[in-house]
């Protein structure tokens, strides 16, 4: 059986998946659920300094998207940190540490950017024996505004700043958070490794409005008739999130650093992927706000099979596996050439390959034979593009095959096995010629 | 042979709340959640096989994706543009042997989207609305429709869109033909057949004469001398006879007959059915009769059809359906004789038309169910195909400026949504005729 433990900045945890720092790790009683329910760890909702504790709205947080059967594919929300007074957390933190034991407790932390602040908060936290802190540069909304939060994470110079205040204030590991709402996500991280940070974890959420109401046209989720822009999470973003993990996980300054992987991680195999692309742990929170605690069930269930099918008895040992296939566009193989093939048994003839073929792509998808309803690529129109088999309602009715000898039936060209890119291309000006 | 007795034919067989149980909607109207959910299936399909399916080629995709995206009276208005009576053929077509069947989604797991049901769903909420067509510019032009019945009805509302006055006349007491008179109770409650008529009527431009039947008041040649054109939905008037010496005896009935007292029956539990009851014939309206008789409390309803289940008319479902209420369906079996004592009937005589084996059955009520015909009352002027008025595709008839269409032309389908279709099309090529 697979051994699931994870040790992340020397944080131990009994299983990779953490809950991030939100909603569900606000207070003791939710907290102790979700160790109940078997989630590895927990980051708690981010504090704030000593004082009037912050106010929320009291009309709705969250909007979202939906697919089909009101699968719930995005969420946003406008909620800030904790509202619950300091000395509470720090008390429930304390005790469910001691109580919890063996389950990883990060405390979240965003106070103003200068030095006494953190410095008084990290003193607070540590007194709590969590096990490391997580510094919130990622908040869009309503700590932004306040020069927190993603005010801090959008100035690498801040980030470091203040990771090395952290670092020089506190034993502990210090992980920082990442606001995707940048251009260049390397550019925080290697700030925060600069500034000593132990991690970093990505991402926080991104600025969103997830509709708009059309009979009061106000944003949603609408206070009295407005709305502000909220951080949107769940499904929808992971994607966005593990292209970003991977630009940190291949970057030269930052390669092989930490990362703690969060955006839109459902189920296992979300997990995997991220672990796969250099994540020490996961983070989850979306998931367990649609479905509940008990999800973590279904993640271990289905890394731990996984990975006794693939024979990986850690995380460790998968973990990184799809950082070198990470590459730029330049340096892919011109040469791999591919054809979309339908499986005729498997085909419940719908006929959506050929309407996205014919009306939007390549016209490489017939939709007849002898007179009857039936749905063929044409090798030699077929350009590999992918969409037939994204748009087909039954997995794995439609693959991709690789070509690998003869010729090309829409090229007329002979199939090479010789990797060619396009920066050796005869049609790029910039291409480089192989000495003669 | 049981010993001689009267005849056991009763009203009042079942408790009084029994009868509205029994009389109820066959399948319940999908609710707004159901709706969507069910909606969500559908996979928008390229030349969507239920479209094809469709007698009257409603855009079955789009209206779908209509309720799927919110909007169930757009929905309703893509049903309406093909079939103004989608109301009565969501609830009365088989769609198990149209639509339905033709899903993808029963091609991939025998769960075809509730395509009916959808249906339903759109145009109960449209129909509770606005009527959705305005009239085009009058035309001056005056056309004549024979027959209130799906096919006339069609044909007029097209009629009247397209800014052409229309009389509507009509033999019978009610409007609707066979929706008000031959669909079984269960398929169309609450007055649907009478508040669809209004529905339809509500466009404004169509005249309905009721009592007024072709060949008696009505003179085929005053209609030509006092209309720009005639349509002729006149439906099947005729009772197929079985021939029997003993034919006019107490307790034997024409289904279709007593089907339409059923129908206009306040209280269904004065209606008299037999203890023992025998229904010859294998199509819809021989299952229609049979499972009425059950519902009514009739003890045995056996139902014979000279051949196998696959050659019934009635669709597999609908046979199912008669089989779970309780109906024994004797395939291979033939009438041979009714057996009469004092002028009523005891039983019929059969013949298995495989084995020759003969055996008798008990019946205290036979109901025939072997068909209509066509009635000519247009003094012979039209030409017939095969005892049915010929028609070419656009339903025009022998005789210049008349058309005709439903049940009574050659190659009916004796469907409602087939008659709809026949209405829809004769009246856009009158529309041609009156505007060349």
């Amino acid at each position: 059986m697979a051994d699931l433990r994870s040790n992340f900045v020397g944080i131990k945890s009994p299983n990779p998946f953490w809950l991030a720092s939100a909603p569900p790790t606000d207070k003791e009683y939710n907290v102790v659920r979700a160790f109940k329910a078997g989630w590895g760890g927990v980051v708690w909702k981010t504090l704030g300094e000593e004082g009037p504790p912050v106010v929320n709205v009291n009309g709705p947080r969250y909007g979202a998207i939906h697919g089909a059967d009101r699968r719930l594919l995005g969420l946003n929300n406008i909620e800030l940190i904790t509202d619950r007074p300091l000395e509470i957390n720090l008390q429930e933190i304390k005790k469910v540490k001691r109580e919890w034991p063996d389950r990883a407790m990060v405390v979240s932390l965003m106070v103003p950017c200068e030095e006494e602040p953190w410095k008084k908060i990290l003193k607070q936290v540590e007194d709590t024996e969590c096990d490391g802190v997580e510094l919130n540069f990622g908040c869009p909304h309503g700590m932004s505004e306040r020069g927190m939060g993603a005010a801090v994470g959008q100035v690498p110079e801040y980030i470091e700043m203040v990771a090395r205040w952290c670092k020089q204030h506190s034993r502990l590991p210090v992980i920082v958070k990442l606001t995707p709402n940048i251009t260049d996500v390397r550019q925080p991280a290697r700030a925060a490794f600069r500034g000593g940070a132990d991690a970093v974890s990505l991402i926080n959420t991104i600025n969103s409005i997830t509709h708009v109401d059309l009979d009061s046209f106000s944003p949603m989720p609408s206070i009295d008739g407005k709305g502000s822009h909220g951080g949107y999470c769940g499904p929808a973003v992971k994607p966005i999130a593990l292209s970003m993990v991977s630009e940190i996980a291949r970057d030269k300054e930052t390669k092989g650093k930490p990362i703690s992987a969060i955006g839109g991680i459902t189920t296992w195999r979300d997990a995997a992927e991220f672990i796969s692309m250099s994540a020490g742990n996961v983070q989850v929170c979306t998931a367990a706000m649609t479905y509940g605690f008990k999800i973590v069930e279904e993640m271990k269930s289905g890394l731990a099979r996984w990975m006794d099918d693939k024979g990986y008895a850690t995380i460790e040992d998968f973990r990184g596996r799809a950082v070198p296939n990470v590459t730029d566009w330049q340096y892919l193989n011109l040469n791999y050439i591919a054809k979309a093939k339908i499986d005729q048994d498997a085909c419940i003839k719908c006929g959506r390959c050929y309407a996205a073929c014919e009306d939007t792509s390549h016209q490489a998808i017939s939709n007849m034979k002898d007179g009857k309803r039936h749905f063929e690529v044409m090798d030699d129109e077929c350009v590999a593009c992918n969409l037939c088999v994204e748009v087909c309602p039954v997995q794995n009715c439609i693959t991709m095959v690789q070509q690998t000898s003869g010729t090309d039936a829409r090229t007329g060209k002979k199939i090479s096995k010789d990797y060619a890119n396009w920066t050796q291309h005869p049609n790029n000006p910039m291409s480089v010629k192989a000495a003669e | 042979m049981a010993p001689a007795r009267t005849p056991d034919i009763a009203a009042k067989r079942l408790p009084k709340a029994q009868y509205a149980a029994n009389f109820t909607d066959l399948h319940p109207p999908l609710n707004a959640h159901e709706a969507l959910v069910e909606s969500d299936r559908c996979y928008f399909c390229y030349d969507a096989p239920c479209m094809k399916a469709c007698p009257t080629s409603i855009d079955i995709p789009l209206f779908i994706r209509e309720i799927q995206a919110g909007n169930p009276k757009s929905a309703a208005k893509t049903i309406f543009n093909q079939n103004i009576l989608g109301g009565m053929c969501a609830r009365v077509c088989p769609t198990e042997t149209l639509c339905e069947e033709a899903c993808v989604r029963e091609h991939a797991e025998g769960k075809p989207v509730k395509i009916g049901l959808l249906q339903r769903y759109a145009t109960d909420q449209a129909m509770a609305d606005k009527h959705p067509y305005n009239r085009a510019k009058s035309s001056g032009k005056k056309v004549a429709v024979v027959g209130a019945g799906p096919a006339g009805l069609a044909c007029a509302h097209r009629l009247s869109m397209h800014g052409h006055d229309v009389t509507v006349f009509e033999a019978r007491k009610k409007s609707g033909g066979l929706n008000e008179y031959g669909i079984a109770a269960y398929k169309s409650v609450d007055d649907f057949a009478a508040k669809e008529v209004d529905f339809v009527l509500s466009i404004g431009g169509i005249k309905i004469e009721n009592g007024m039947a072709l060949g008696k008041k009505l003179k085929l040649a005053n209609l030509q001398r006092d209309y720009d054109a005639v349509f002729l939905g006149l439906g099947l008037s005729g009772v197929n006879a079985l021939g029997d010496k003993n034919e006019d005896a107490d307790g034997i009935e024409d289904a279709v007959d007593y089907i339409s007292d059923l129908r206009q029956a306040k209280d269904p539990s004065r209606l008299k059915v037999g203890r023992n009851v025998v229904v010859i014939g294998g199509g819809m309206t021989a299952i229609d009769i049979a499972v009425q008789s059950k519902l009514l409390g009739a003890e045995n309803v056996t139902v014979i059809y000279r051949r196998g289940a696959e050659h019934m008319k009635a669709s597999p479902f609908e046979q199912e359906l008669a089989q779970t209420k309780g109906v024994n369906i004797k395939h291979w079996v033939a009438p041979k004789k009714v057996l009469v004592k004092s002028g009523s009937v005891i039983g019929l005589k059969c013949e298995n038309t495989s084995t020759g084996e003969k055996f008798e059955i008990r019946a205290d009520m036979i109901f025939k169910a072997i068909g209509q015909s066509y009635i000519d009352v247009t003094g012979g002027t039209i030409a017939l195909d095969q005892g049915r008025i010929k028609v070419d595709a656009e339903k025009r008839t022998s005789v210049k400026g008349i058309w005709a269409g439903g049940d009574c032309i050659a190659g009916g389908k004796d469907l409602t949504v087939a008659s709809v279709d026949d209405g829809r099309r004769a009246a856009e090529s009158i529309h041609s005729f009156l505007t060349a």
